[in-house]
């Protein structure tokens, strides 16, 4: 016992010593929050809408006014006509135009319907499809306004409700993605490098010649990265909590347990990885590209699972982030408990023991 | 037992049709440094790790400190020392981490660790460096430093595995001054290595041709039995008629 605490005090050495090593370690995450949470963002805000008012009347400027005192747009009104809007498209300065037709109020009132057009780039569709939704929001609400008595006999009014995310708060869904990435990343790429480097260097031979047991080796690797990785973790829940806005539902002390899980996982597929290379340099392109092509995919945060090819489904099970993604998101963002992630935990589980079997079995061949 | 540390009896490795170590017999007394030559491929490294309790032979005996290697593996290792062509220490860690990681490895306890490398430290004239990085030391010194903490837990046999490779002549006789002082403290010494004024210095030395021990001398016995003036031409006589190369 008191081998592997001597030989875990040396493995913190080598991590605290190893700039690259921290950096890679907390500056990821925070790369990571910052660039899914403020750049990457999948909302609307704040989007230019080219304006033209041909007709200038008091409905047209209502509208306006209206559209101008929401958060979604920033009303652009220097163009003119038709003309220029299509250049302004076709050159990418406009993404989307509103455009009132001489007579839009007069029509309103008298003939009882107006038409105004929206136009939209299509090459962006979900920006569009936004844009359409948001505009035709405002006009309902402005229809509704001015024809306060004429109630229609017979009216359905759908109300929306984002469930968990009322705000659409577009990090909810980055934030238990981040997690798994950079959870994936570190530990895998770490614990694999810091494994082959033993062997590079020629000390891991010492090791084995030494009475300290094999599997004690890869513990003793496998405890400072499940210490660092748990820290890390902490970084970027106070970082989505404080920065992000993001707020935690459920349960603090599941979300910890099931990262636990996680992060053994991960270990033990850097482990894995380690005992198929003598390599640093393999060990992390291995880890690097290996697990986060797939992580992105088939984890589900970036792009739907539900819409891919029944063999990219297929493929998505056996990605263990995905499920990790599933849980976090069910705890953190809408507060379940264990008895709603049970059977993703369960399946986390199955692959952290087949990946620690795995290269516990493959380290010990690698010594006959 | 008697004296004798090592005994190999037909030792024999196989891999496969290929015999990397083909009934291999001798045996290692106590205090003795005992060089083990051979060229690239003969087989060495093999037979050194069967030793070492690293892999089992595939038919013959051996015991190494009195343990049987196929079934006594975890006491052969904490009996001996090893020390590999490698630089072995952690670059990134001082010298006085570097022991004591290594103390501790091998279950010493804390005061005898400080006791040993202060002793140690006070030895190597390595007083001032002590809390510095090893990576900051001259090759030289890292040797050194690095056959002391092979020997730090006085292990019955130490191992070392071409130990001087580009370490210039006088870090070298310096090397071997340590590795005299350590066999006249009756550790036994088991080198290998691929300059033959250094198998000059060893007491007995074994000369490995393709898997097999070709010659097992005293280098004057050896010399005089080829007729030559030097080690380097009994190694030559032995091992130019191998068939195997590389390793």
């Amino acid at each position: 016992m008191k081998q592997l605490l001597v030989f875990i005090r040396k493995e913190f050495f080598h991590v605290f010593r190893d700039k690259r090593t921290l950096l890679i370690m907390f500056g990821l995450p925070v790369v990571q929050i910052v660039l899914f949470g403020f750049a990457l963002t999948s909302e609307v805000k704040n989007i230019t809408l080219t304006v033209i008012d041909q007709a200038r009347d008091v409905n047209a400027t209502q509208i306006i006014n209206k559209i101008k005192s929401s958060s979604y747009f920033i009303v652009d009104e220097s163009a003119v006509n038709y003309d220029e809007v299509t250049t302004a498209f076709k050159k990418g300065t406009a993404k989307c135009a509103l455009i009132f037709p001489t007579g839009f109020g007069n029509d309103l009132q008298h003939a009882g319907q107006a038409q105004v057009q929206i136009l939209t780039d299509g090459s962006d569709p979900n920006m569009a499809k936004t844009v359409v939704n948001y505009l035709t929001a405002i006009l309902t609400a402005y229809q509704q306004e001015i024809s306060p008595g004429t109630q229609l006999p017979y009216r359905i009014i759908p109300e929306q409700r984002m469930l968990y995310n009322e705000e659409g708060n577009g990090s909810l869904n980055f934030i238990p993605g981040v997690m798994a990435l950079v959870l994936m990343l570190v530990c895998t790429a770490l614990t694999s490098v810091a494994v082959v480097r033993e062997k590079e260097l020629g000390t891991m031979e010492i090791l084995l010649v030494s009475p300290f047991k094999p599997l004690l080796v890869l513990l003793a690797k496998a405890v400072p990265y499940l210490v660092l990785s748990l820290a890390n973790f902490t970084l970027i829940l106070l970082l989505a909590v404080f920065v992000l806005d993001v707020d935690v539902k459920g349960s603090i002390l599941l979300l910890f347990l099931v990262s636990t899980l996680f992060i053994i996982a991960c270990l033990s597929i850097g482990l894995m990885i380690s005992n198929t290379t003598n390599s640093q340099q393999t060990a992390l392109l291995l880890s690097m590209m290996g697990m986060m092509i797939p992580t992105l995919i088939f984890t589900g945060f970036m792009f739907p699972l539900e819409n891919m090819p029944w063999i990219f489904q297929w493929i998505s099970y056996v990605v263990p982030s995905r499920w990790y993604f599933l849980i976090i998101k069910a705890v953190m963002l809408k507060g379940l408990g264990f008895s709603y992630i049970w059977k993703e935990t369960l399946v986390l589980l199955g692959m952290t023991v087949v990946a620690l079997a795995v290269a516990l079995k493959n380290f010990k061949i690698r010594l006959s | 037992m008697s004296d004798k540390v090592i005994i190999c009896e037909a030792l024999t490795k196989q891999f496969g049709d290929f015999v990397a170590v083909n009934h291999i017999s001798f045996d290692v007394g106590k205090g003795e440094i005992f060089g083990f030559l051979g060229a690239n491929g003969a087989g060495k490294t093999t037979a050194m790790r069967i030793l070492c309790g690293l892999s089992y032979p595939s038919s013959g005996k051996a015991t190494v400190a009195g343990f049987d290697v196929y079934k006594q593996q975890e006491s052969i290792k904490k009996n001996i020392g090893y020390m590999s062509q490698k630089f072995s220490l952690y670059e990134n860690l001082t010298v006085l981490e570097n022991i004591e990681f290594f103390g501790g490895v091998y279950g010493l306890s804390s005061a005898e660790i400080r006791r040993r490398s202060d002793r140690l430290v006070n030895k190597l004239g390595l007083t001032q460096e002590a809390k510095k990085l090893v990576g900051a030391l001259p090759l030289g010194w890292k040797q050194k430093l690095a056959f002391s903490v092979a020997i730090f837990h006085d292990p019955q046999i130490v191992f070392l595995d071409e130990p001087t490779g580009g370490v210039d002549p006088i870090t070298r006789r310096q090397f071997w001054d340590m590795i005299y002082e350590a066999a006249a403290a009756g550790i036994t010494v088991f080198v290998t290595t691929h300059y033959m004024d250094e198998a000059e210095y060893c007491n007995r030395i074994t000369v490995m041709v393709d898997g097999k021990v070709e010659a097992l001398d005293t280098p004057g016995h050896l010399k005089a039995k080829f007729g030559v003036g030097s080690m380097d031409e009994v190694f030559y006589q032995l091992a130019r008629g191998a068939k195997r190369s590389a390793d």
